[in-house]
């Protein structure tokens, strides 16, 4: 476990902040009493808890900046906050800060089907974006397992992909401008509804930030036309090797699938058991590769899969012959997370990206993690783009269990960078792999991080203590194996 | 090839002042006028790694763009940025360091989208890498994607690793005669449709169009739009041509005169400028000729947009768009964070940079 983030806050500037604050807002769009703190003690990495001073529950842009500057002048850190689905942690609050939550930031200002944009609110849920672009025959690509419901301020906060991102990108590729509160209330905008700005690219540094260089009030998206017909084949392999093979000789027949997605058997033993999705219970891996685009080119691409599929080893193959059948493989793969919380009280899902070259290695290692740790793990992977999500399954109930599990993940994540690969690919390091980043980067790397925050917030003051680790924090974490970061 | 990583370091770290990195030397017209010491970066040559499968290739900064596009070109793959080259010596440095994108941009990314990671030498000559050579990775801030673009004022891509992609199974080339503002409305049109299209431009009254994807629907998108087939040799050419700015748009009134780039959101409706005009990017990216005012810069500010002064003109009122004071204090800050001394490639995007 770590130690909770907690800053130093005398009383009387406790209370001067939490008059002024109520200043800004409404009574009851501030909350301080302990049992409505409760709801804001952690996001969806519920192991890790904190109760805030407060949650500031803000209603518009004037609201906002009120309260950054009146945090910024008592030194108090903030924490801003969508729908708190993120799985690292990168919303746990700050032990007395202030939770400033922009859910009330809910409208879909614009959608410009000409230019094919969205102008929206960071507190709009993904989903909603898509929903309210169909009738122009357009989409917002980024679609993560949460869209139904995670924020789009969270997604530009954490840079969130989704299944489909091979071929579509990341929300760094589908954002084209934001406007952002600097902790000094000073407004900022960021990109424009240009291809391209003057100066920096500062869009790439703030989308996936983690709530440390600013609060996005509003986000210009990229809309994608709407492929014409979707179709996905399922192939199933007796070994996980075969499958990974599989997916490197389908990219070397130069076909960029809309989708490309792995789970192993422990995963769809518990998705089929959820959903029904009529997987392939005795195979040792199955993968989902999604064609999209015209009739023609959707025809032309699955045959081509096909024949790579089965010339790869595949021992059966299943083409979606309907809209309802494809959505119901999907459904599998999109449930994976809750199918595997039904089979057990907890689950830890880690997040590495490796090259996939490596997937055997890594397949059999985290195999013999998890004798070694006396704990099961079920293997659900974007295998086009490399991520890994092993979920570790344990119970917090039996003591010593969940020391095992993150001794496990912390493993995983170390092997990831072993292989040249990374630590998070999509969920972000929040407070959980704060550690692991001084495996991944050096005291140097770790420094110009600092710098560059301070860029933005030179006195710390955004979600402190969450992404990236001090020295001092890593020459206390005891670095296993010959990390580069030993030099710390 | 040997690694002068460790040279350009202690050079970094002897310098008194101002240096200027420089590749090929193939875009020292873009910027403002390169000063300092040359730091020459075109020795650390060599492609390091190149994964078909991965498709990810990474490769040392001198290494030319030339050698890396045959490499992708042996295993049918591409920079889907189409980066222009500017002489046939150009670099990878140079290419991510300037920035510039390609025919493709518009429907397939930037250069920054495609950088997944760099290492780069600070201003104080410590060796740093941010990225690496996978597709998803949010560990730390994306610092990969702030160089791309930035110029080398923030430090020397020392390698850099790319994300390729195959080579399109099919294209073709339309080509339709028409006005500026229809051509604008069509262009926009047909990209909020499901369509194949990889390029578009329009100059003299004439709009040519390139479609990319697989075969059939190339073939079916190319029945649907009508137009003019443009044979294939032909359409290779002219594509190179633009991308390479020889198309004779460009090459009208030579280098000293002034050549604009607006970038506006693709709606703009036809800018009112004196000066011939060239439409790229769907109406996202726009060439202004002549004109020696500064008109191009208020023009694209009217409509969301910013100017450069890409080539040629006067330059002594900067090239790029005057930022607003937070950004500008913004930059100074990230500057200041990787290069404290301000030695890299000094006044090369913004004279306080």
């Amino acid at each position: 476990m770590h130690d909770q983030i907690s800053a130093a806050i005398d009383a009387a500037t406790r209370n001067a902040l939490l008059s002024e604050l109520a200043g800004i807002v409404p009574a009851a769009a501030l909350l301080t009493a302990d049992e409505d703190l409760k709801p804001y003690e952690c996001d969806g990495l519920t192991a890790y808890r904190q109760v805030p001073l407060a949650v500031v529950l803000a209603a518009d842009e004037s609201q906002v900046v009120a309260v950054l500057r009146a945090c910024h002048r008592h030194g108090v850190p903030v924490v801003a906050r969508g729908a708190g689905t993120g799985l690292s942690g990168g919303a746990t609050p700050v032990g007395n800060g202030v939770v400033l939550s922009l859910a009330k930031f809910m409208r879909i200002l614009e959608i410009d089907p000409l230019a094919r944009t969205a102008r929206v609110q960071p507190g709009v849920r993904n989903i909603a974006i898509s929903e309210a672009a169909a009738p122009h025959g357009l989409y917002y690509a980024p679609d993560p397992s949460s869209q139904i419901a995670c924020t789009i301020g969270g997604n530009v906060a954490e840079n969130s992909g989704g299944v489909h991102c091979l071929k579509y990108g990341l929300t760094v590729h589908n954002v084209l401008k934001l406007r952002v509160a600097l902790i000094d209330g000073d407004i900022v905008e960021i990109g424009s509804a240009a291809l391209d700005s003057a100066g920096y690219d500062l869009l790439a540094v703030m989308i996936g930030s983690e709530g440390m260089l600013g609060v996005v009030l509003e986000a210009t998206l990229k809309l994608t036309p709407k492929p014409q017909v979707a179709q996905v084949v399922m192939a199933s392999f007796d070994d996980v090797i075969k499958a990974g093979n599989a997916v490197a000789d389908i990219i070397a027949a130069g076909i960029i699938p809309a989708g490309l997605e792995m789970m192993d058997k422990p995963a769809t033993a518990a998705v089929e058991d959820f959903v029904h999705a009529g997987y392939d219970l005795t195979a040792a891996a199955i993968l989902l590769a999604e064609s999209d685009g015209t009739p023609e080119e959707v025809a032309e691409e699955i045959a081509a899969m096909c024949a790579v599929l089965e010339k790869s080893g595949a021992r059966d193959l299943r083409v979606s012959q309907s809209e309802a059948e494809r959505l119901k493989f999907w459904a599998g793969r999109k449930a994976a997370f809750p199918a595997v919380g039904r089979i057990t009280p907890d689950y830890l899902c880690m997040d590495g990206t490796i090259p996939r070259k490596h997937l055997a290695h890594v397949l059999t290692r985290i195999a013999e993690l998890g004798e070694e740790f006396g704990l099961r793990c079920a293997n659900v992977f974007h295998a086009g783009d490399g991520n890994l999500h092993p979920l570790i399954m344990f119970d917090a109930n039996v003591p010593g269990e969940i020391d095992r599990a993150t001794g496990f993940g912390a493993r995983i994540l170390e092997l990831s960078v072993d292989v040249g690969g990374t630590i998070t690919g999509e969920h972000g390091v929040g407070i959980e792999k704060v550690q692991q980043m001084c495996v991944q980067f050096s005291r140097e790397e770790l420094e110009a991080f600092h710098a560059l925050k301070a860029a933005f917030d030179p006195r710390g003051l955004l979600n402190p203590g969450k992404a990236v680790p001090t020295p001092r924090h890593c020459s206390e974490y005891r670095l296993i194996g010959s990390a580069k970061g030993a030099t710390t | 090839m040997s690694d002068l990583t460790e040279q350009f370091a202690d050079r970094i770290r002897a310098a008194s002042g101002p240096l200027c990195i420089r590749g090929s030397g193939s875009k020292d017209f873009y910027g403002n006028a390169p000063r300092g010491e040359v730091l020459e970066a075109g020795g650390h040559r060599g492609i390091v790694g190149y994964e078909p499968t991965e498709l990810v290739i990474t490769a040392r900064c001198g290494t030319p763009l030339a050698e890396i596009k045959s490499a992708l070109a042996e295993r049918r793959q591409m920079l889907a940025f189409e980066p222009p080259s500017f002489g046939d010596a150009a670099t990878i440095g140079g290419v991510v360091a300037a920035g510039l994108s390609g025919p493709r941009r518009a429907t397939a990314g930037s250069v920054r989208d495609f950088v997944l990671g760099v290492k780069l030498l600070d201003g104080e000559g410590r060796l740093l890498t941010f990225g690496g050579q996978v597709m998803k990775n949010v560990a730390g801030y994306d610092v990969s994607r702030l160089i791309a673009g930035s110029l080398g004022t923030l430090g020397l891509i020392s390698e850099v690793s790319i994300k390729v992609l195959p080579l399109p199974m099919a294209e073709a080339t339309l080509r339709f005669e028409l006005p500026q503002d229809k051509a604008l409305d069509l262009m926009n049109r047909w990209a909020g449709q499901p369509l194949p299209v990889s390029a578009t431009c329009w100059a003299d009254d004439s709009l040519t169009l390139r479609l990319s994807g697989a075969g059939t629907a190339v073939e079916s998108a190319s029945s649907a739009l009508g137009g003019e087939r443009v044979a294939d040799a032909a359409a290779a050419h002219f594509w190179t041509s633009l991308r390479e700015q020889r198309h004779a748009f460009f090459a009208a009134d030579g280098d000293a005169a002034a050549l604009w780039r607006l970038s506006v959101p693709s709606i703009a409706g036809a800018l009112d400028l004196p000066g011939a005009t060239l439409v790229e990017w769907g109406g996202a990216q726009r060439w202004i000729r002549g004109g020696s005012s500064d008109a191009p810069r208020a023009a694209a500010l009217r409509v969301g947009g910013h100017a450069t002064l890409f080539r040629g003109g006067d330059k002594s009122a900067g090239v790029f768009q005057p930022l607003d004071p937070v950004t500008q204090r913004i930059h100074r800050d990230l500057k200041r964070s990787f290069d404290p001394r301000g030695i890299l490639n000094a006044g090369r995007m913004y004279p306080d940079l």
